[in-house]
């Protein structure tokens, strides 16, 4: 969900592009960090830890706790937080390490 | 290898500062910064601040981040590496600095003097399923909410009534977002009691001697359980009450971010009214070596007004140590000082004042 008054504030978000999750299709904003867009979009597990596969959600915005760790164009362990989304993006939820394949 | 005056790590309301301040008396800056966008903390906070007037007290912090980032624009002799992390200090003054979401840029700076303003990280709580998603930092509700307009959550359950949980609280309510109650482990609120009366006319509870015991949830938080805690901070048995939240929100309190000045061979010390480790420094903002100043948070866990001052201050001195001339140093470093003791001159700071009194080199000073 997305803040729609604000007395103080004036988002002025960039252009409404595509990116997938998991292969499913999602909207969000061109230069906004992809964990926000999906944060947006409903989505709270990013992650599963490595021993256990404990759920990993958004917590520290800031590129420090690896929780929002995912597989970004391919590539294991983007820091999703920190990122910027672009359109077409193929996001899928890390699960464990990581891998190439 | 890239040469420059002062690397100054970390581009919050300290190193936006010292930046600013150094540069204007002619030295190289090299500003780095791992976020987004320049600015630290300041660049979510909507709320005016208090302080003194110099320090733009009544602006919103918002407002300030983007006039420090204008005057930063005006000097040529101010670069900034953004997107980058500084990952170590090596002893022929080398910095190593990582850039790229991916880090796949490494580059090496020397400099002959650095200002660490790192800030801090958040300090996290023990309690039963803390890792669920659902559970944040305070500072990235701030971050979700008030950099991109996204709704962290429905229902809030804020922990800790020290200044953050309290404006942090308010600012969810002001986009709209429900806060079910605040708990806090002391006896009495840590914040501007102005900000807890805001927030309780809008009907918020605020708990204190209470504490968040556990959460539920299968891939989230659903529910959560808190309870009132004794002087030992032990949670008192059938005091429990439930709360049907679905975000956590932490503001239990920061601790410096240090690993660079540790790293570095800084004199080091534990000192809890700081919140952690921090460097000794003498009152110029010098470390225990001779070319490392520290500011900000790093220096001790305050708030902005006083973490720009020590930037200043920091600035100022590293600055003039290098030769760099500065007419009236010695009445603008005391002018400086002066205002600093003056924003510490409230109950609030008293904490803060005990703090660095253990902190202060004061060997060598006039």
């Amino acid at each position: 969900m997305r803040i729609k008054e604000h007395p103080i504030l004036e988002f002025n978000p960039g252009k409404k592009i595509k990116f997938t999750l998991d292969g499913k299709e999602y909207e969000g904003y061109e230069g906004e960090p992809i964990a926000s867009a999906l944060v947006a979009a409903g989505i709270k597990v990013l992650s599963r830890s490595i021993k256990y596969q404990r759920p990993r959600g958004f917590f520290c915005a800031i590129g420090k706790c690896s929780a929002c760790l995912m597989k970004v164009n391919g590539i294991p362990n983007i820091r999703t937080c920190v990122t910027k989304l672009e359109e077409g993006m193929r996001v899928e939820t890390q699960k464990g390490k990581g891998d190439f394949n | 290898m890239k040469k420059t005056d002062i690397a100054i790590i970390g581009g919050g309301p300290a190193g936006l500062s010292a930046a600013i301040y150094a540069a204007s008396l002619g030295a190289k800056i090299t500003l780095i910064d791992d976020g987004l966008e320049l600015g630290g903390q300041l660049i979510k906070q909507t709320h005016k601040f208090f302080g003194s007037e110099k320090q733009f007290a009544g602006i919103r912090g918002i407002d300030i981040a983007k006039k420090m980032i204008q005057d930063i624009k005006k000097y040529d002799n101010i670069e900034v590496i953004a997107n980058a992390t500084a990952t170590g200090y090596y002893e022929d003054e080398v910095i190593t600095i990582v850039q790229g979401v991916n880090g796949d840029i490494l580059k090496k700076l020397k400099a002959d003097r650095i200002i660490v303003a790192t800030g801090a990280t958040e300090n996290m709580l023990p309690f039963i399923n803390n890792d669920l998603p659902g559970v944040y930092g305070a500072g990235a509700v701030q971050t979700l909410m008030n950099l991109y307009g996204v709704v962290p959550g429905n229902n809030i359950l804020m922990v800790g009534a020290g200044n953050i949980g309290l404006i942090v609280s308010y600012q969810l309510l002001q986009a709209g977002i429900q806060v079910a109650a605040i708990v806090e482990a002391l006896p009495k609120i840590g914040g501007y009691l102005v900000h807890a009366s805001k927030i309780r006319r809008l009907g918020v509870p605020i708990y204190t001697s209470h504490s968040l015991k556990e959460v539920y949830g299968t891939d989230c938080v659903e529910k959560a359980v808190i309870s009132e805690i004794n002087n030992n901070f032990e949670f008192i048995p059938g005091t429990e009450k439930e709360l049907q939240v679905d975000t956590i929100c932490l503001a239990i309190g920061l601790s410096p971010f240090s690993d660079l000045l540790w790293q570095a061979g800084c004199q080091m010390k534990y000192i809890p009214e700081l919140g952690g480790y921090v460097a000794l420094r003498d009152d110029n903002m010098k470390s225990s070596l001779k070319n490392i100043y520290i500011a900000g948070d790093v220096a001790g866990i305050e708030e902005a007004s006083s973490a720009m001052l020590e930037g200043q201050i920091a600035g100022l001195n590293a600055a003039t140590s290098l030769g760099y001339k500065c007419d009236n140093f010695i009445k603008l470093n005391k002018s400086l000082k002066a205002e600093l003791k003056e924003l510490r001159a409230n109950p609030l700071s008293e904490k803060v004042k005990i703090g660095i009194e253990k902190a202060l080199i004061k060997e060598g000073r006039d």
